[in-house]
């Protein structure tokens, strides 16, 4: 801990730190304020009374600098307005609002903290504090870790509040009665008379007005929208095919790009021809770009179609041509000169593995893709007024300070228009296809480009997830767990993904052990040990980031020591539970399960895992059939801690699909490079769960914690390991190594 | 060549083999059609053609057969079909790119077959990916679709 002294003496310091899904850096003065960024770009007759909302002549708009990839955060922030704002829910407007280190992402330190400093209390609040100066000075406006709820939560209640009792005040003026005889409903302030006065026509009167500060929120029991049943307001696009998607933009003049990059993730352009490109129709001109060839056209398919009919000379990736290399730099990683953390060192481990049985095993995780299901893509306009851009991102700022770098002008001359995006799962944290569009747009200068990666271009030089290893031993004595030494190895995905932004992340990275190291359960002697592998392929933070293969390693590495020791798996985890919110948890799904053990009969059986992340506990029981077709995968249970369940509908809608990531990935999924090439690079060879093989995913959200949690993230880490533990007490089968596709068949 | 599209006819100069999918989307302005994967492999694309479900990506613009249906063309907002109103009262669509080939798919099977099984729906529907998982309401909205078309 002899950096978070080092940065409590200090005032003014460089500092940084790996949090889900980002990573927080920079210089910075502790507690420096920053400019509202609505002031500066307020036309007249308009009125910012926060960050977050603003009111004019056409009413409520929600400026949200959080990105919606189809986890609902849009909804649930105009939500939280709405509820304080005595507005109807659909009366909010939504603007993605511009880039501006004001949006810093506070949700986000906490995930950082606990890393630095593990046990709740004193050191961890420093901490929290210090990391969330760091990240506002850095202006890390960033979508990531489940954190839009967490963030929001406060803020956003409180802005609706704030404007309530200021459009009060304001009303109170004109018709010269006491603010407080005033009600707010349905955005109007009514007077005891009954005269009302809008909203939209407040607007200029509260400009310039002090906002009201520290305005009490409503209890719970007293909210409208807030934990009950909501119609998401994107619902009915999504339902008639009118949402328009960031791959849907159009604009006049545009002209379509297509991109052949080198084929092996990483290697460069050598030379190339264009010219049979250039010959076919509608094609206007070829570029170079980073990594490769763009081609405009004056359609995609056309694009795509030249794209592929330039010849180019390529070289070679920098990674190891054979994936028996990569696992080899892994299993070389175990030693202490590349060890990154041991945070967990309980009791003494080295002694228990001298007295006992020792049980050990070994596992594995290897790359994936992200794949959400629209390609990635993005329009650039170079012009003389400045430069747009209009793409679906979740880091708006660092897209605007590459593609002024690029342009070759100031970060305040790039306009980042955030679209909707059609999934992310951590893709769109990249933006390498910005930044080639760019690089076209400023040999086309005036012209809207629009660069769309075919799938294959999307998969193939995607940043995957993580490959990992891990490495369990342990101990039983008298039926318990006595002894867990888990060590973990893989390259820092922070050092990776950051890298790309030109940033240099020193210290520890969190997530080589993350899912692992901070899970509540009191085994007398524990250690979790991180290991960084040198870099292999690229890498990038992918659904739960590092807990997405820690989850899987820490649950296995515990059920093959319950399973030594003779116990029950939720009844020997409820005994070592350390922490009141896990034992709920599983308690849940043991009910929900009806849990009688893991057997169920000829090739039937059930598993469970538990995982906190992300702030949440997250247990599930996986049932399945072992059946003549393959394995069935029959019903899941899950319980999730979250603090508060803020809209159940959608709260439901995240944990079926954070579980069917999890178990989809588990099941067949897997990125392999042979020199560098991806050998998979579209769902023909990365498929993920179908319909047809779907379980039944019953849900249930606790709300015994006092920190209101998002959920986006945390189903995914214990899907994988309930569904190894399944398999194995219904084929005796044990799996160790992901995708299970590799040893078992699945049915459907 | 001339299509017939959402009941408008149009006249397109386009190369034989361009997929019908890039006709819509880039030529006629229908954005609803999504590119997912250009390989039949998620069904993104979904449309109809003569009232069958076929993958948009697959089919050469100087092959189609028949008049093309797309979500925009199923219903609108102000007058849903069916499916679409068992979507939005399941609020099926978490990132909702998939949905509307998803809707095309099961609008499709419904026509077809008004009160489909459980494993009918699986075999169906299988072929339409949903990165986001929505698969549960899914199969839930097609039921109530089933019923709503039923009772008339």
């Amino acid at each position: 801990m002899g950096k978070v002294k080092t940065i409590a003496r200090r005032s003014f310091l460089i500092g940084s730190a790996a949090v889900a899904g980002g990573v927080a850096f920079g210089v910075w003065r502790y507690k420096t304020p920053y400019a509202n960024p609505l002031e500066a770009g307020l036309d007249a007759g308009e009125a910012a009374l926060t960050p977050y909302v603003k009111i004019d002549a056409s009413g409520v708009t929600l400026i949200t600098p959080r990105a919606d990839k189809g986890q609902g955060a849009y909804h649930v922030q105009a939500a939280l307005i709405a509820e304080e704002l005595d507005v109807a829910l659909d009366a909010v407007k939504i603007d993605p609002g511009p880039p501006d280190r004001a949006y810093w992402n506070t949700a986000l330190a906490p995930e950082a903290a606990e890393f630095m400093a593990p046990e709740e209390g004193f050191m961890r609040d420093a901490v929290t504090g210090v990391l969330s100066s760091v990240m506002k000075f850095a202006g890390m406006q960033i979508t990531g870790g489940s954190t839009t709820v967490p963030d929001g939560f406060m803020k956003l209640r409180a802005a609706g509040a704030s404007a309530r009792e200021t459009l009060k005040l304001a009303a109170a003026a004109r018709l010269g009665v006491e603010a407080s005889a005033l009600r707010a409903e349905a955005g109007r302030v009514i007077a005891p008379d009954g005269t009302a006065l809008t909203y939209e026509e407040l607007a200029t009167d509260v400009a310039g007005m002090e906002p009201v500060q520290d305005v009490p929120l409503r209890a719970p029991e007293d909210w409208r929208y807030l934990g009950k049943p909501m119609q998401r307001l994107d619902i009915l696009a999504k339902s008639t095919g009118t949402q328009r998607y960031g791959i849907d933009f159009e604009i006049d003049g545009m002209v379509h790009a297509a991109v052949k990059l080198a084929p092996a993730q990483g290697g460069g352009l050598v030379r190339y021809d264009a010219s049979a490109a250039l010959g076919m129709r509608g094609v206007r001109g070829a570029y170079e770009v980073t990594g490769g060839v763009a081609v405009v056209a004056d359609n995609t398919w056309r694009a795509f179609q030249a794209a592929e009919a330039v010849e180019a000379e390529w070289s070679a990736a920098p990674m190891p041509a054979r994936m028996a290399e990569h696992w080899a730099a892994l299993e070389a990683a175990f030693v202490p000169s590349h060890q990154d953390s041991r945070v967990r060192d309980d009791g003494d481990v080295d002694a228990a593995m001298v007295t006992g049985q020792v049980v050990t095993a070994d596992y594995r995780a290897p790359y994936l893709a992200h794949a959400p299901l629209e390609p990635v893509s993005a329009v650039v306009r170079v012009a003389n007024d400045g430069v747009d851009v209009w793409t679906g991102t979740q880091i708006p700022r660092f897209v605007q300070n590459n593609v002024a770098k690029i342009a070759g002008v100031e970060a305040d001359a790039v306009r980042v228009h955030v679209l909707m995006m059609g999934g992310s799962f951590g893709h769109r944290l990249e933006d390498d296809v910005v930044r080639q569009a760019a690089e076209v747009a400023v040999q086309m200068r005036g012209v809207p480009v629009k660069l769309t990666y075919s799938r294959e271009t999307d998969m193939a030089h995607d940043y995957t997830r993580q490959i990992a290893m891990a490495k369990m031993r342990g101990t039983v004595k008298e039926g318990r767990v006595e002894a867990y030494d888990l060590s973990i190895a893989m390259p820092s995905v922070i050092v990776s993904q950051m890298g790309r932004q030109g940033l240099g992340v020193p210290g520890p990275d969190s997530q080589i052990v993350a899912g692992a190291f901070e899970q509540p359960f009191a085994i007398p002697h524990h250690r979790v040990t991180g290991y960084r592998a040198d870099p292999l392929a690229p890498l990038s933070s992918w659904r739960s980031v590092g807990a997405s293969s820690n989850g899987f390693f820490y649950n296995l590495g515990l059920e093959e020591l319950i399973e030594a020791a003779g116990a029950d798996p939720i009844e020997e985890r409820l005994r070592l539970a350390s922490d009141p919110l896990a034992a709920k948890v599983l308690e849940a799904v043991a009910e929900m399960s009806g849990w009688d053990g893991p057997n169920m009969g000829p090739r039937r059986g059930r598993g469970v895992a538990m995982t906190r992340s992300f702030g949440v506990h997250c247990a599930q029981v996986v049932e399945v059939r072992d059946t003549d077709a393959g394995i069935q995968i029959d019903k899941v249970y899950v319980a999730a801690e979250v603090g508060r369940v803020l809209d159940p509908v959608n709260f439901e809608n995240q944990v079926q699909g954070g579980v069917v990531w999890g178990l989809g990935h588990a099941m067949n999924c897997e990125i392999t490079y042979e020199n560098g090439v991806a050998e998979q690079q579209n769902f023909d060879a990365f498929e993920g769960m179908r319909l047809s093989q779907c379980p039944e995913i019953l849900v249930r959200g606790l709300e015994n914690g006092d920190a209101v949690r998002g959920v986006g993230e945390p189903p995914v880490p214990p899907a994988a390991p309930a569904l190894a533990a399944a398999i194995y007490a219904a084929t005796g089968v044990r799996l160790r190594e992901m995708p299970f596709s590799k040893v078992v068949r699945f049915a459907g | 060549m001339k299509l017939t599209v959402d009941g408008t006819v149009h006249e397109v100069d386009v190369e034989g083999e361009m997929p019908l999918l890039w006709v819509l989307r880039d030529e006629l302005n229908i954005k609803g059609v999504k590119y997912g994967c250009g390989i039949a492999a998620c069904g993104a694309c979904t449309v109809h053609i003569d009232g069958e479900a076929v993958r948009s990506c697959q089919v050469a613009a100087e092959d189609v057969w028949g008049a093309v249906t797309t979500i925009n063309g199923l219903g609108t907002p102000d007058a849903m079909h069916a499916v679409q109103a068992a979507w939005a009262e399941h609020q099926v669509a978490q990132c909702g790119y998939c949905q509307s080939g998803q809707m095309m798919q099961a609008a499709a099977l419904l026509a077809a077959e008004p009160a489909p099984s459980d494993s009918a729906i699986d075999e169906a529907m299988r072929g339409n990916l949903c990165r986001c998982g929505t698969y549960p309401r899914i199969r839930a909205a097609v039921k109530t679709a089933a019923k709503t078309l039923a009772e008339g």
